[in-house]
């Protein structure tokens, strides 16, 4: 971790802090909307645009995850006409978010496979991601089924600031030495900012080391339950702050049928059309198969091929969305159950 | 700012080549070098974007055979020769070609399976001695599915190819009735000593059982090798659509060895 001075200022000079920033940043936070949820005066918490520190929701888990400022659910890719295809419009200012460790290191995932993955760099991805900074949000209480701890998702080095909410005031770590002006006029107060150390869920994160045991897994009983169990609604994919696919829709305007827009919308591999060919086929088409597909490209297929961890930060979201009441550690336990069958030589029929 | 991967580029239709009243044969503009086996998106402003293998390339052009199945198909069936149409690419592996190269090369096809290996065979029709002997199973449904009439004709008098032509459920000159895996047994594999490779293309249940059948005939797993067919939003490993386990299929794919095929399990 990177030495940082911090300094402690009240709501007022945190807004005086937005309003200079505004000039080069649009600054986003996770925001709650009133009755925005999916139930009847249900909340939701969403990233969204702020102009002032009474805007952020500290207390309780964004509904959907920081990597939709970078990815949202619908973006414009292109505007055409008959001959040519043009790209939306980059954004203009920097961007600086707000997130906790687990949702800025879940950044270090849609990276791998934005920038990294075949050695192509997306270029909707990388021109905004190019233009962000984060600001790490203290995280003293967590939620329930947080386990970023267990996935080594709980620290991060790639914050600019942090800011920790201590009850009317911010306490402000800077480590971005081009923040270091802003503060200035402030003299430094002896407080460091600690990540989460322990969660009161602890994860058996399950290691699958060789494809061979993986594919012994696919024909596992485990996954029958979930047939009746998951309704493949894709909740957990979207709220996942580590899913990355997509697909590619065209939209015409109605005024005119020549000119329109190539979006690119969230996808989820637990919905029915994820995997149907032109030919009408579908690889998986039983909803136990899709969930086993998710939960083995989490645990297996990411860090098979990248080699750098689970595709997880341990950010409760998925659970904490579904339905169903799915739970995700849940299901990695019995995972990890079902690992030791098969290495204890186990058979099922 | 830098090259943007999926943005597509206008190419003019230069000619619409009907191959049965579902399948046609597109021939698009294109001065891209491109490998047998490969696959471009073509994309229709309006419609959407789809994944397509290359059945044919040549000096100035790429040919596409499509069926019309899909919302993107469609709009590509209601073009004229001289309309645009927008592709990029060329994206996977394609076939490993040099391993062919003076060896007797085995090609079981099915359906559209026949396209993305359709410039292939071509190749090792007009290019005589780059291979030694071409055995060729090519499978249809029926007399109106046959895809490349022309061809399948051509490829019959080379003197270097032996071909079997099959229709699965119909007497038709030319072809013999059954499906592709009745007449594997027709190859004289113990014939070739070690100097051949086969290629499987076609339904994943066709591939499955001919993959079957040639490790029955005792083939050597790494003779063996395959093109898949998945969905694909962009072909260049970021949509998710084709992945499995770690294997993106249009970054390592579409083509496969068997060695590495048989373990790729959706």
């Amino acid at each position: 971790m990177k030495h940082a001075q911090t300094y402690q200022l009240n709501v007022d000079e945190m807004n005086g802090f937005f309003e200079q920033l505004s000039e080069k940043y649009d600054i986003y936070a996770p925001v709650r909307i009133s009755c925005g949820g999916r139930y009847a005066k249900d909340d939701s918490i969403i990233y969204q645009p702020i102009n002032t520190y009474q805007e952020i929701e500290f207390h309780e888990r964004s509904t959907y995850p920081l990597k939709e400022v970078l990815t949202p659910i619908t973006q414009t890719l292109f505007y055409f006409t008959e001959d040519e295809f043009k790209e939306s419009k980059s954004p203009q200012k920097d961007i600086l978010i707000f997130g906790r460790a687990c949702d800025i290191n879940s950044i270090k995932i849609q990276d791998q496979i934005y920038l990294k993955n075949g050695n192509i760099e997306d270029y909707f991805y990388k021109r905004i991601r190019d233009k962000v900074k984060f600001i790490l949000m203290d995280c003293p209480e967590q939620f329930e089924g947080c386990f970023c701890c267990s996935v080594g998702a709980n620290k991060t080095d790639m914050q600019s600031l942090a800011v920790s909410d201590n009850n009317g005031s911010a306490y402000v770590q800077v480590y971005d030495s081009d923040f270091a002006n802003y503060f200035a006029k402030y003299a430094a107060v002896n407080h460091e900012i600690q990540p989460p150390l322990k969660n009161e869920l602890k994860v058996d994160y399950p290691v699958i080391d060789n494809l061979e045991l993986a594919n012994k897994l696919k024909e596992h009983p485990m996954w029958k339950e979930f047939d009746a169990r998951c309704i493949g609604c894709g909740s957990c994919t979207v709220s996942c702050s580590t899913c990355t696919c997509f697909e590619t829709t065209d939209i015409v305007y109605t005024q005119n049928a020549h000119i329109g827009e190539r979006r690119r919308t969230c996808s989820s591999c637990m919905i029915d059309g994820f995997d149907k060919v032109a030919s009408g086929q579908s690889f998986r088409k039983k909803t136990s198969e899709k969930y086993r597909y998710k939960i083995l490209h989490k645990v297996y297929g990411y860090n098979a091929r990248f080699h750098t961890g689970p595709m997880c930060v341990g950010c409760g979201r998925c659970s904490a969305r579904c339905p169903e009441l799915i739970s995700y550690p849940a299901t990695l336990n019995k995972l990890s159950q079902a690992i030791k069958e098969i290495k204890g030589g186990v058979q099922h029929d | 700012m830098t090259n943007n991967p999926v943005k597509p580029t206008a190419c003019k239709l230069l000619d619409i080549m009907p191959q049965t009243q579902t399948e046609w044969t597109f021939r698009v503009k294109n001065n891209l070098p491109i490998k047998h086996g490969q696959f471009m998106q073509l994309s229709l402003p309006k419609v959407g974007e789809a994944p397509i293998s290359i059945s044919g390339f040549g000096n100035g052009y790429v040919d596409f055979t499509i069926r019309k199945v899909g919302k993107v198909t469609d709009g590509l069936f209601s073009l004229r020769k001289g309309d645009n149409i927008f592709i990029r690419g060329c994206y996977g592996n394609g076939w490993p070609i040099e391993q062919f190269k003076n060896k007797t090369v085995v090609i079981i096809a099915g359906g559209t399976g026949v396209s993305p290996v359709k410039s292939l065979i071509n190749m090792l029709c007009d290019d005589s001695d780059y291979a030694k002997e071409i055995y060729l199973i090519l499978g249809f449904k029926n007399s109106h599915s046959i895809l490349f009439a022309d061809e399948l004709k051509k490829w019959q008098t080379a003197s270097h190819f032996h071909v079997i032509y099959t229709l699965d459920d119909e007497d038709y000159p030319g072809f013999q009735k059954g499906l592709v895996t009745d007449f594997i047994k027709k190859i004289p594999f113990t014939a070739f000593a070690d100097e051949y490779e086969c290629i499987i293309v076609g339904p994943p249940i066709m591939m499955k059982f001919v993959g079957m059948d040639l490790l029955m005939n005792k083939i050597p797993e790494k003779k063996i090798w395959m093109s898949f067919e998945r969905k694909m939003s962009c072909g260049i490993g970021k949509c998710g659509h084709c992945r499995i386990d770690e294997t993106y299929v249009c970054l390592d794919g579409p083509v496969f060895n068997y060695t590495v095929g048989k373990k790729l399990i959706d």
